[in-house]
């Protein structure tokens, strides 16, 4: 047998959702399956474990990333936001009431991935970040249906949810925007 | 119109699938595939992966206990050491944690005598053959007058061979069963599975147990378009493993390995004639599809049923052959049959327009039948000619100009097409039960599954109608097999096979309830075998038509559809929301077929090569613009107490056709061989 077959451990800190994990994780753990199996934190889903469906997406430290690509070991002290903390004192996101009112999931396999990727699209937005669509790379890009569909396009839904996904981002947009000109 | 009632636990993560239940201490699965496509195991060597720490013990031919046989030949796992396919189960490793099973499962090795084989699929194969019948149990061969003379004096005439290749349904969620053996003997599976009843009914035959002693839980599936319709080896894997380490076992199937163990779509080569008068007036349809199933079990698509469907036409011949490869075993995908089938048959129609110079919308109104012309039976409905007339006005056909290859805009070449949808509307015998409480509320049980369809909600709707109740007073409980009885969701026959047993159980319970509850409650059950045999004989069908606009850039051959609109009769909506996306879910998964899946056989190695997300293109959000569906309203009530007809696979069929027919008409460019890649038009243009 060789020797890297042998197990190795190491011991990391993460910050899920607000809360403090201290861990041992075998220095091949995957962020997602340390999430899913030893923090029971099942919300974010593995389709691929390749990095290729977007499924695992969570916010790791502030921005979307596949969880199934990133090593837990290597993110050690690193913050995490899930699924499971999307919603604040139980108040789903205007994400989150979105998807529900345009039947913006079906399976609700993919969902998960979805609604962190969205979160993060809102914000990317937010900071001025253009996309592969932009047309003006310096002007503040405004979140129309062909933004959306391309930011939205690593994350695959097989149950083919993507318009009612499109409709449920644009208007959480607007709402943000409507909030952010409030404020 | 109601929300998904399951829409908090989707949107918050709180739903559980299959991996996901907490079990104590489980231990984990990892197979290991083989790695020739056809010969014999001669040794499995453990030993290098067992001296691993963590690794609990490896199963292969050398050490699996024996298993019963079933119809499914896949399911004899580990029973034999003949290798049928490349990339078949072979071993499982079975540690603490994924990353021990998974490095342990690259330490097996599997020593093999390799025999040459054959993987691919050509319509001169001399061991073609007819099958007893097609799926599930329709007739092989089916001859109406004399359909080659007719052919050959018809004044119009297509003679053309369309293919489709494989394609795997690739649901999000891969198959996943977490198995545990009880105290006393039973054995529990969460499963991710379109049917617990069935689930449980064919692993206690592989395990020789009593069916009450497997318990299927399945409360949240993430998709399966069929996949998951029937079990796959992966819930024997786990069971056995389970058994053997004395521990609960999970296992999902990697990505990569759905490719060969958990079904896909058989690749199609089919022959398509069309003899017709001079104004498009049908006299002879002739369809003769080749296909392939494995050596370890027939699956014979019944790729040609829907010709016996759709046209009016005094003589016709439908012929199916299969030939078995050393292939993985092809099995349900997304409206199986109908979806190859309608693609030949709806290309070969819009050939037929153009040949004829008719408007294809004009063609198919004109060859309408009011009697299914294979059985002579009056449809209980059908409503195509009504589909094609709010489609056309809906998507603005009317002023189209038929001419290929004209509009440019730019660098795009801009084009429309249309085709026709059909899908049988199915009824199969369920059980359930309904209770009323003093309270005013009521439960209703019933095995269905809900993967993704809104089964959940629509069951809830129509007890509530049954029992004139607020939906809000009445629960659903699904996906158990613990609850009675139910059929697979599949064949789009869920909501109207699970809806008829509710809607007696319900009426049952009106009845009894007489006006009031007693206290401890009241309890009625139905089982709907007898009503469902007692029907009298219709053609039962839905009906839909389907619209596209495509833009192919002239530079790239890249095709994009712009718009697609898909209208539908497909009997009573029951609820609209949901309907409607799983309507454009079929419709997107159709684009899929059209543009981009396929999955390539190598032949040299003999198996599916692209086998993962990567290179097994589905649609993306940007491939998905504006896409909508509608339908006419359609009172039928010759189905079930509901009259409705299924909805979740119509959306699929005829999808491809439209937009194939939309890029000759954008191109001049008539592709016969799906999916329409830039690779295959660009020469062409
Ligand atoms: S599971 Fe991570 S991208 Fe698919
Ligand atoms: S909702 Fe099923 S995969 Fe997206």
């Amino acid at each position: 047998m060789d020797s890297e077959a042998t197990p190795v451990h190491a011991e990391i800190a993460l910050v899920v959702n607000g809360t403090e994990h201290r861990l041992r994780v075998d220095t091949r753990a995957s962020l997602l399956d340390t999430l899913r199996e030893d923090l029971g934190l099942t919300g974010s889903k593995k389709g691929c474990d390749h990095g290729q469906c977007g499924a695992c997406t969570v916010l790791l430290d502030g921005r979307r990333a596949n969880a199934c690509l990133a090593l837990a070991v290597a993110h050690d002290g690193a913050e995490v936001v899930t699924v499971e903390g999307l919603a604040r004192d139980g108040r789903l996101s205007p994400l989150q009431e979105a998807f529900i009112e345009h039947d913006g999931f079906q399976c609700g396999y993919c969902t998960p991935g979805q609604l962190c990727s969205a979160t993060a699209v809102l914000d990317e937005a937010d900071r001025g970040w253009p996309s592969a669509v932009t047309e003006d790379l310096t002007a503040d890009p405004v979140l129309d249906d062909d933004e959306i569909r391309e930011r939205m396009s690593g994350n695959l839904c097989r149950c083919g949810a993507y318009t009612g996904i499109v409709k449920a981002v644009r208007e959480a947009a607007r709402e943000t925007e409507t909030d952010g000109a409030r404020a | 119109m109601s929300d998904r009632l399951e829409s908090r636990e989707k949107v918050t993560g709180a739903a559980r699938y299959a991996y996901e239940h907490p079990l104590e201490n489980p231990a984990y699965a990892a197979a290991v595939q083989s790695t020739v496509a056809k010969g014999e195991i001669l040794e499995v060597h453990a030993d290098a992966a067992l001296r691993i720490p963590g690794v609990l013990t490896v199963l292969s031919c050398e050490n699996a206990p024996h298993l019963h046989e079933v119809a499914n030949g896949e399911l004899a796992v580990f029973q034999s050491r003949t290798v049928a396919y490349r990339g078949q189960f072979v071993a499982a490793v079975i540690a603490e944690t994924l990353d021990i099973a998974r490095e342990a499962a690259r330490h097996v090795r599997v020593d093999y005598v390799s025999e040459p084989f054959d993987v691919l699929l050509s319509a001169d194969d001399p061991r073609l053959y007819k099958p007893d019948k097609v799926n599930p149990a329709f007739p092989a061969d089916t001859e109406q007058g004399d359909p080659e003379g007719a052919f050959a004096g018809s004044a119009v005439r297509v003679d053309a061979t369309y293919t489709t290749p494989a394609e795997h349904n690739n649901p999000m969620e891969p198959h996943t069963t977490a198995a545990q053996w009880n105290d006393d003997g039973t054995l529990t599976l969460y499963d991710s599975t379109q049917g617990a009843s069935l689930v449980q009914d064919t692993i206690a035959q592989v395990f020789g147990l009593d069916r009450t002693h497997v318990r299927v839980i399945a409360r949240h599936v993430g998709g399966g378009f069929g996949s998951k319709g029937t079990p796959r080896p992966n819930v024997v894997l786990a069971a056995m493993a389970a058994g053997a380490v004395g521990r609960p076992v999970k296992f999902a199937v990697p990505r990569q390995q759905m490719f060969a163990t958990t079904g896909y779509r058989t690749p199609t080569i089919q022959r398509f004639r069309l003899g017709a008068d001079a104004d498009g007036t049908l006299n002879s349809i002739i369809h003769e599809v080749f296909e392939q199933s494995s050596t370890v079990t027939e699956f014979a698509e019944q790729t040609a049923t829907p010709t016996r469907v759709m046209y009016r036409a005094g003589n016709r011949r439908t012929a199916h052959r299969l030939v078995r490869l050393d292939v993985p075993t092809p099995s349900w995908m997304r409206a199986p049959g109908e979806t190859p089938g309608m693609f030949a048959q709806e290309s070969a129609m819009d050939e037929l327009a153009v040949a004829a110079g008719v408007d294809p919308v004009e063609l198919r109104i004109r060859n309408d039948t009011d009697r299914e012309p294979d059985s002579g039976l009056p449809f209980s409905s059908r409503n195509l000619v009504a589909c094609l007339r709010e489609g056309a006005d809906r998507f603005g056909w009317e002023h189209r100009d038929p001419a290929p290859g004209v509009r440019r805009e730019g660098r795009k070449l801009v084009g429309t097409g249309v085709a026709a949808s059909t899908y049988p509307a199915y009824l199969r015998p369920n059980k359930a039960t309904a209770r009323a409480e003093e309270d005013g509320t009521f439960t209703v049980r019933i095995a269905a599954a809900d993967i993704g369809t809104g089964a959940r909600t629509a069951l809830t709707l129509i007890a509530a109608e049954a029992l004139k109740a607020d939906a809000d007073r009445v629960t659903v409980e699904i996906g158990d097999s613990a609850l009675p009885q139910a059929s697979v969701a599949g064949g789009s026959a869920g909501t109207a096979s699970w809806g008829t047993a509710v809607v007696r159980a319900c009426e049952s319970l009106l009845g009894k309830m007489n006006g009031s509850v007693p206290p401890g409650g009241l309890e009625a059950s139905a089982d709907t075998a007898e009503e469902i045999r007692a029907r009298d004989a219709y053609a039962r069908h839905a009906f839909g038509a389907q619209f596209c606009e495509v833009e192919v850039d002239a530079d790239t051959g890249e095709v994009r559809v712009r718009r697609m609109l898909g209208v539908f009769a497909a009997g009573r909506i029951i609820n609209a929301k949901t309907a409607r996306s799983q309507f454009i879910g079929g419709m997107t998964m159709g684009i899929g077929m059209a543009l981009m899946e396929e999955s390539a056989m190598d032949p040299e190695f003999g198996d599916y090569v692209n086998r993962d997300l990567a290179q097994y293109h589905v649609p993306a959000c940007a491939d998905v613009r504006d896409i909508d569906a509608a339908w006419v309203e359609e009172s039928d009530p010759h189905l079930n107490p509901m009259g409705a007809k299924g909805i979740g696979e119509i959306g699929i069929v005829g999808a491809a056709a439209a937009v194939a027919n939309a890029v000759h008409h954008a191109t001049g460019v008539r592709v016969r061989d799906l999916p329409i890649t830039p690779a295959r038009l660009l020469p062409l243009l």
